[in-house]
């Protein structure tokens, strides 16, 4: 177990090191501005942007370039500067995390216990019309935008532009140190409307596989054994079929701790999603660099961790 | 999950309840024949042939409603605000925020939508496959190669990284030396590369447990040649599975392009696109929802409709699954 361990820790270390090369290349060779104009300001001489260029080693050769942000991570744990905000890249980017973890976590709890619940429920009440009813209206959730699930939620609910002006609309953000209710507020239409797609896929995922298990002949002797019908569905059946349940859930969670785009746009939070779109919409090199990592680590960190709980869910795992 | 619906089963096959002389069928026969039981698959995928004969006749559809083309700006059709107009009569979708006809421009959004989810997808598929097959039948240093570009493509973010390459390819000449110009071909690209990693991971999954199958053995044996066996053994038990893929990745592929656009690195303005018609309601979707609501429900229908069909395909191909 050990040397997995390591092994993954240098794997993921690799990784990151790939992705940020990639990141590179891509922002690199295909820039639309020059970063050390946008350094400048508008209104900089060619000398000054020379300065610039040269301060942040811009005059150099791809490689090298590399070389000083990867020294500068190791040696002084220093992600950059942002042009665009002048401001040290991981500062900006711690700034900006909880906004995205409240918006990540809230949801995924939600997504999670609605997902499992109506997935259990449509297994065992196969072809009943409140089968047939949530599994429809899970494909509608899958197929319908985020962006626009959340516009039409602002549109009803919305405490400024609503129909029924009852949650916190765009803009309503408050941290949760500063103001634990008006968060609470913020995050509700957010959280329900992310939910959505996921809760959707999550309940197809699960009534699938479970009804696969419950044709088992395990379950059969479950239930041979006198054993009430719940303790077979929920020991038996939802123990075996819950695993592509954690995988999806780890990736997905790691993949919105790196940022939820869509949903922090339109909702207007200040998060790492929004902090990225805007660090790409002005080139902002060093702070494209920093949420790309900070993303790329949640996932493969989440990765990791789906690994280890596997061996716990299913005993016949083992790593080598 | 009683011993009711085992008996249903069981008098609901074909050797209880319908009995009918026995016919040799391929695997990929059995799988049309259950597709096309399937009512709600089936309907779907007409209302898919009728989104596609709308993108196709997209001139003739907008001149049968009677609305305006998709770029014409009228100024005359926004109120004394400057706010746009709601669905009447002439403008049965109401108008946008410059004047142009919001029936319009989601009818010709329809191709944008189509041509680049459809395109994206050929293009994933066919490199997922031939990247999947390739690591599943040599192993080795192939197999890592693309496993690893898989992990590597897997960890990127999709959203920056198709952010990126966007903007970097919608300038000038394009990029990868002029073969992605700016417009359409960036879009399909961007969507095509953080898409194959997919197909290929399943494919490879299939080929390495077909490869050890005896009919792979016994062809070996006989002296076919590795192009022989992967093409000729292997690839015929993967149309099915790549058929039900490609269909399900299609609306996925669907809401990439539309997000995409939404957050302005889709099609470059003033051709329609879907994502792009939510985003610029999005300044004016308190007063003017319908810019918000028709080409929301656009993409709704259009998902669904290729969902319902991948649904359907996944059941034929597996039908223990589904029931």
């Amino acid at each position: 177990m050990t040397r997995y361990i390591i092994r993954r820790i240098l794997w993921t270390l690799i990784l990151m090191v790939a992705v940020s090369v990639m990141t590179f290349v891509i922002f690199y060779v295909l820039p639309s501005a020059d970063p050390a104009q946008l350094r400048a300001g508008r209104h900089a001489s060619p000398q000054q942007i020379e300065e610039i260029r040269h301060k942040y080693h811009l005059d150099r050769p791809l490689l090298d370039q590399l070389w000083f942000y990867f020294q500068g991570i190791v040696t002084r744990g220093d992600f950059g500067i942002s042009y665009v905000n002048d401001q040290p890249v991981a500062k900006l980017v711690f700034s900006r995390l909880p906004a995205t973890i409240s918006v990540a976590i809230g949801a995924a709890v939600l997504w999670l216990v609605s997902g499992i619940a109506i997935g259990i429920i449509s297994a065992v009440r196969r072809h009943s019309r409140l089968d047939r009813t949530t599994m429809s209206l899970a494909l509608v959730g899958i197929s319908a935008p985020v962006y626009w699930l959340g516009l039409v939620a602002l549109y009803l609910f919305a405490n400024d532009i609503g129909l029924i002006p009852i949650l916190g609309g765009s803009g309503s953000y408050r941290p949760i140190t500063v103001d634990p209710l008006g968060w609470l507020n913020s995050m509700i239409l957010p959280w329900i409307v992310l939910a959505i797609a996921f809760a959707a896929f999550y309940s197809r995922l699960l009534r699938g596989t479970l009804i696969e298990v419950m044709g088992e002949d395990y379950i059969r002797t479950a239930r041979a054994k006198g054993l009430p019908e719940r303790t077979v569905v929920m020991h038996h059946g939802v123990r075996a079929a819950i695993t592509p349940i954690v995988t999806a859930f780890g990736l997905d969670l790691g993949a919105l701790l790196g940022g939820a785009v869509l949903v922090e746009i339109v909702f207007n939070i200040p998060g790492i999603g929004r902090l990225a779109y805007d660090a790409i919409l002005h080139s902002d090199l060093f702070l494209i660099q920093g949420t790309v990592l900070l993303a790329a680590f949640f996932v493969i960190v989440a990765n990791l961790v789906v690994d280890v709980v596997y061996a716990y869910l299913d005993p016949r795992v083992r790593y080598e | 999950m009683s011993t009711g619906t085992l008996l249903e089963e069981a008098f609901d096959s074909d050797a209880m309840g319908r009995p009918e002389v026995v016919a040799a069928r391929t695997p990929s026969q059995r799988f049309w024949r259950r597709f096309r039981q399937d009512r709600v698959a089936l309907a779907s995928l007409g209302f898919i042939v009728f989104l596609i004969l709308v993108a196709v006749f997209a001139p003739v559809v907008v001149a049968i409603a009677g609305t305006p083309g998709p770029n014409t700006i009228d100024s005359n059709l926004l109120n004394s605000f400057g706010m746009p107009t709601g669905p009447s009569l002439e403008h049965p979708f109401g108008v946008d925020g410059l004047g142009r006809d919001v029936l319009s421009r989601t009818v010709y959004g329809a191709r944008t939508s189509l041509e680049i989810s459809i395109l994206a997808t050929l293009i994933a598929t066919f490199v997922g496959v031939i990247l999947g097959m390739a690591a599943g039948f040599f192993g080795g240093w192939v197999d890592t190669i693309v496993s690893r570009s898989v992990d590597v493509m897997l960890a990127f973010p999709v959203f920056l990284l198709a952010l990126g390459l966007a903007s970097g390819c919608s300038l000038g000449n394009g990029c990868a030396g002029g073969l992605i110009q700016p417009g359409i071909s960036t879009v399909v690209a961007v969507i095509a590369l953080v898409s194959w990693t997919y197909p290929a991971r399943l494919i490879r999954g299939q080929v390495l447990s077909l490869k050890q199958k005896e009919f792979v053995d016994a062809s070996r044996s006989l002296g076919a040649s590795n192009t022989r066996i992967i093409f000729r053994e292997i690839l015929p038990n993967l149309v099915v599975p790549i058929i039900v893929y490609a269909s399900l990745m299609i609306p996925t592929n669907i809401l990439l392009e539309a997000a995409l656009s939404f957050l302005g690195a889709g099609v470059p303005a003033p051709t329609a696109s879907w994502g792009a018609m939510i985003s610029d309601a999005t300044s004016i979707f308190e007063t003017a929802w319908w810019y918000m609501l028709f080409p929301g429900v656009a993409i709704v229908l259009t998902a669904l409709a290729f969902n319902l069909v991948g649904d359907g395909l996944t059941d034929a191909m597996n039908p223990r699954a589904s029931d």
